[in-house]
C-alpha cells in the first residue's frame, strides 16, 4: 500500500509541523517513508508545499507525480486548488475553507469555495474558528489534520494521536492536550 | 557495530555522516539549501562534546581557506555552501587541489536547480572537474551519509580535497536512514612539507604534475567505486540510461521496461562502464539534475554518430531541476492529471513580513526618491531582495552577494547621479566592505544604506558576522563620521530619516546609513526562548 500527500499552505501556517508528525507516525509504524519540504524565501509569506510520500514498499522519487496524490491537505482554500493537477482521480482533499488574503488579487471567495465544492471527493472546514471557538486557537493545523485522518488508511488516528503526543512533548502537558484536543475536533467532523 | 534508524533531512545525513566519520571542524556560510548541515552539527550533542567547530563563517572563502587551514594541522574539515558559494571560495577551492590536502578534506556544494532560493542554477560538478579532484553525489538520504565517512577516506587517501555535490530536492526531503557510531577524530599532526603548500612557482609546478598524476588513481577509484553500478536488461539492444545522483530515483519511479540502468554517484564518469553499456545498447539517455554535464562527456567518449539522449537533445527540459514528470516523458510515458489546474487561482510570492525593518526602509527611500527620478538603487542579496516586488518595487538590480556597493560606485563613476545600494547586515560582511572602500578611495558619489536587523534573516536567523560592529567597520574604512548615520527604522522615526536620506542623496561623496532594527522573526524566537 502507498499514500502520496500534498501537503500546502501559505509560509508561516505550520504545514511543516502536519509533516513532521506524520513523518513520525509513519517511521513509528515502519513504514517507507518520503517528505520532500520547502526551506528558504518561499517561507516568507508565499506559498509552501511539501511533497509526503509514505508505502509499505521502496520509494524512489522524493517528489509525487502528475496525478498520483491520493489527499491534497490545505490549510489555505487556493493553495489546495493550486496542486489539483497533482489530485489522483480517486483522491480526496482536505482544505481549510478560510481564505488567507495576503496578495492584492486574491480571486472571488465564493468562487474559490464553489470549485472546491464541484470536485468528487473534498472536505472543507473553518479550521481557525472551530480551533479558536474551543479554546485551542495555536491547533488549527491540528484540526486539519484530525479532518485529514479519516482517508489515511495506510496509518490509524491511534499512530497519528501517538505522534502529536511525541512531537509535542517536549513543550509540556497543556500543548500536547492542546494539540489531541484540535486532532479530534477535526476527526469528528462529518465527512 | 550498533546501528539506529533516524529520519533525517539530506543535509542532516550529510552532517551525521561527516561527525561520525570523525569530523574536527564544519565551516560554512548559510545559503539555501545547504543552512541545516551547520546548523544540525551545531546543535549535535557529539559536536558539543568533542568541541567540534562550528561557528558560522564570514563568507564561503573564509570558510574554505579555514577548512584547509584544518586540513593542514591533520584533521577532518567540511566546508558547505549554496552552489553560488562555489564562485566565492574558488580561488582557495581550486588551489587547494594545488597543494592537496592533509586532513581529509570534504567541499559540499548544494545545487539549486529550478533555482527556488537562487539567482541561477550553475551545477558545482563542473568545479570538481575543473579543480580535477573526485567528486560524490549521492542519490538518497542513506547515500548523503554513508559516503561522507567514504568521500574523507579518499580524501585522505590521495591527498585530495573531495567535492560533494547534493541539490535541493535531497538536501530538503527526509527519509529514514540506518546510521552508525561515530569515528575517532584525528590528532593533531601538522603536515612540515612546505613543497606542498608554498605554491611558488616552482613548488606549483611540481604539485600540479602531481595532480595530474593522480588521474588515472582518481579515474579508478570511481571506475570501482560500490557507489556506481549497472542493471543489465535481461535482452541487448534496448536503451542505455545513465543516471547521475538522484536522476536515478526518477528513473526508477518510471521504471522503464527493457532497459540497462547506469547509476553514477561518483566521478570521473566510469568510461569503461559506458562503453560496456553503449556496445549493448541502440542508445544512450542521459538523466541528471543540473546542466548537462555527464551528457557532454558522454557525447565525447562515444563519438558524433552514437545516439545520445538528454537535455541537450530536448528529450529532457534543458532547464529547471528533474521530476517524476519530465523523466517519464522521457522513457515516452505520460502523467495525465485527473483534474485541469483550477481556474480560481493566484500567484503567491513571498513577501517582507509584516513589521519588518526593511518595510520602512523602502517606504523612506521610495519618498524621497519620488523627488530624485533620475536615482537607480542597487539591491542585493537577503529578505530585503523582495523590495523589487509590490509594493515597493524599489530596486533596480540584484547580482550578487555585495555588488549593490559596487555597482552603485561603477553606475556612479559613470554619471549617474542619484547612485544608492542597500545592502543588508550579513550580505555587507560577506562581499560589501572590500568595495565600500573601493568607493571611499575613489571618493565617489554613492549613498549606501545597510539595512541592518541583527541577523542573516532569509536562510532563517544564523548570527550574523558583523553585529554591533557596522558603525566602527564603516569608520575604519574611512567613511567620514559626519556621512555615516544610524536610525532605527520605525514608522515613527519616517520624518528623520527621509531628512536623512536627502541630506546624503545631496552630498556628494560616500555617505553611509544604517536603519538598524531586530528582524522579527528572530526578536520573536528569543523571547520564546526567553519564555521557555
Amino acid at each position: 500500500m502507498k499514500k502520496d500527500i500534498k501537503l500546502s499552505g501559505v509560509g508561516g501556517q505550520g504545514i511543516l509541523t502536519i509533516a513532521t508528525v506524520i513523518g513520525e507516525a509513519a517511521t513509528e509504524a515502519g513504514l517507507h517513508l518520503k517528505q520532500a519540504e520547502v526551506h528558504g524565501m518561499s517561507q516568507r509569506g508565499g506559498d509552501v508545499q511539501s511533497d509526503l510520500r509514505l508505502s509499505t514498499e521502496a520509494i524512489h522519487s522524493d517528489q509525487i507525480p502528475v496525478g498520483g496524490a491520493d489527499l491534497i491537505i490545505s490549510m489555505e482554500p487556493i493553495e489546495a486548488l493550486r496542486y489539483l493537477p497533482y489530485l489522483h482521480e480517486e483522491g480526496w482533499v482536505v482544505t481549510s475553507s478560510r481564505p488567507l488574503v495576503n496578495i492584492p488579487n486574491y480571486p472571488d471567495a465564493a468562487a474559490v469555495a464553489d470549485e472546491l465544492a464541484a470536485l468528487p471527493h473534498v472536505a472543507t472546514l473553518d479550521i481557525e474558528t472551530v480551533a479558536r471557538d474551543n479554546g485551542v486557537p495555536r491547533g488549527a493545523n491540528m484540526v486539519l489534520l484530525g479532518m485529514a485522518a479519516r482517508y489515511f488508511e495506510i496509518l490509524t488516528a491511534d499512530q497519528l494521536r501517538t505522534a502529536i503526543r511525541h512531537i509535542f512533548a517536549r513543550k509540556g502537558e497543556q500543548v500536547v492536550a492542546d494539540n489531541l484536543k484540535a486532532f479530534e475536533l477535526g476527526y469528528g467532523q462529518p465527512a | 557495530m550498533t546501528t539506529t534508524h533516524q529520519l533525517l533531512l539530506g543535509d542532516e545525513a550529510v552532517a551525521l555522516g561527516a561527525l561520525h566519520a570523525g569530523l574536527s571542524g564544519v565551516y560554512a556560510y548559510p545559503g539555501t539549501p545547504s543552512t541545516e548541515i551547520t546548523e544540525y552539527i551545531q546543535d549535535h550533542p557529539l559536536a558539543r562534546e568533542r568541541g567540534v567547530h562550528s561557528r558560522w563563517c564570514t563568507n564561503e572563502k573564509t570558510a574554505m581557506e579555514a577548512a584547509l587551514g584544518m586540513s593542514y594541522a591533520g584533521k577532518r574539515a567540511l566546508v558547505c555552501m549554496k552552489h553560488v558559494g562555489m564562485n566565492v571560495c574558488a580561488d582557495a577551492f581550486v588551489n587547494s587541489a594545488i597543494t592537496g590536502v592533509n586532513g581529509g578534506l570534504v567541499v559540499l556544494a548544494a545545487d539549486d536547480p529550478s533555482m527556488h532560493s537562487s539567482q541561477n542554477e550553475q551545477d558545482s560538478r563542473f568545479y570538481g572537474k575543473f579543480a580535477m579532484i573526485p567528486i560524490f553525489e549521492p542519490s538518497d538520504q542513506q547515500e548523503a551519509y554513508d559516503m561522507m565517512p567514504a568521500a574523507f577516506a579518499l580524501s585522505e587517501r590521495l591527498r585530495l580535497p573531495v567535492l560533494f555535490r547534493i541539490v535541493t530536492r535531497l538536501a530538503h526531503s527526509r527519509a529514514s536512514v540506518t546510521v552508525g557510531s561515530a569515528a575517532n577524530e584525528n590528532a593533531l599532526r601538522p603536515d612540515d612539507d612546505r613543497t606542498h603548500w608554498v605554491l611558488l612557482p616552482g613548488n606549483a609546478k611540481r604539485q600540479y604534475a602531481s595532480l595530474i598524476a593522480k588521474q588515472p588513481d582518481i579515474e579508478n577509484a570511481a571506475a570501482h567505486s560500490i557507489y556506481n553500478n549497472t542493471e543489465w536488461a535481461t535482452q541487448g539492444g534496448g536503451t542505455g540510461v545513465v543516471a547521475c545522483g538522484i536522476g536515478y530515483n526518477y528513473v526508477r519511479e518510471a521504471a522503464p521496461v527493457g532497459i540497462s540502468l547506469l547509476k553514477v554517484s561518483q566521478y570521473p564518469l566510469p568510461a569503461q562502464q559506458i562503453r560496456d553499456m553503449a556496445a549493448q545498447c541502440k542508445e544512450i539517455l542521459v538523466v541528471e539534475d543540473g546542466q548537462p554535464f555527464a551528457e557532454e562527456q558522454v557525447r565525447a567518449m562515444l563519438g558524433a554518430d552514437y545516439p545520445v539522449k538528454g537535455r541537450l537533445t530536448g528529450d529532457l527540459p534543458r532547464t529547471g531541476e528533474l521530476n517524476p514528470d519530465n523523466v517519464a516523458r522521457a522513457f515516452g510515458q505520460e502523467n495525465c492529471p485527473a483534474f485541469p489546474p483550477a481556474v480560481n487561482l493566484a500567484a503567491r510570492p513571498p513577501q517582507l513580513c509584516q513589521g519588518c525593518g526593511h518595510r520602512d526602509v523602502y517606504a523612506a527611500l521610495n519618498k524621497v526618491v519620488a523627488d530624485y527620478p533620475e536615482a537607480r538603487i542597487f539591491g542585493d542579496i537577503g529578505c530585503y531582495t523582495l523590495g523589487a516586488l509590490p509594493p515597493f518595487r524599489a530596486i533596480d538590480s540584484c547580482v550578487d552577494m555585495g555588488a549593490s556597493i559596487t555597482m552603485a560606485k561603477g553606475a556612479a563613476d559613470a554619471g549617474l547621479y542619484p547612485a544608492i545600494a542597500v545592502i543588508g547586515d550579513s550580505t555587507f560582511t560577506h562581499s560589501g566592505m572590500t568595495g565600500l572602500l573601493d568607493a571611499v578611495n575613489a571618493g565617489s558619489d554613492i549613498t549606501v544604506i545597510i539595512s541592518d536587523n541583527l541577523t542573516t534573516a532569509m536562510t532563517g536567523g544564523q548570527d550574523s558576522a558583523g553585529t554591533h560592529k557596522y558603525e566602527a567597520i564603516c569608520l575604519a574604512l574611512g567613511v567620514e563620521r559626519e556621512h555615516l548615520h544610524v536610525v532605527t527604522p520605525l514608522a515613527k522615526n519616517m520624518e528623520e530619516i527621509t531628512r536623512i536620506l536627502r541630506q546624503e542623496i545631496d552630498y556628494h561623496g560616500v555617505s553611509v546609513i544604517i536603519p538598524q532594527r531586530d528582524c522579527i522573526q528572530a526578536y520573536a524566537r528569543k523571547k520564546r526562548q526567553q519564555k521557555s
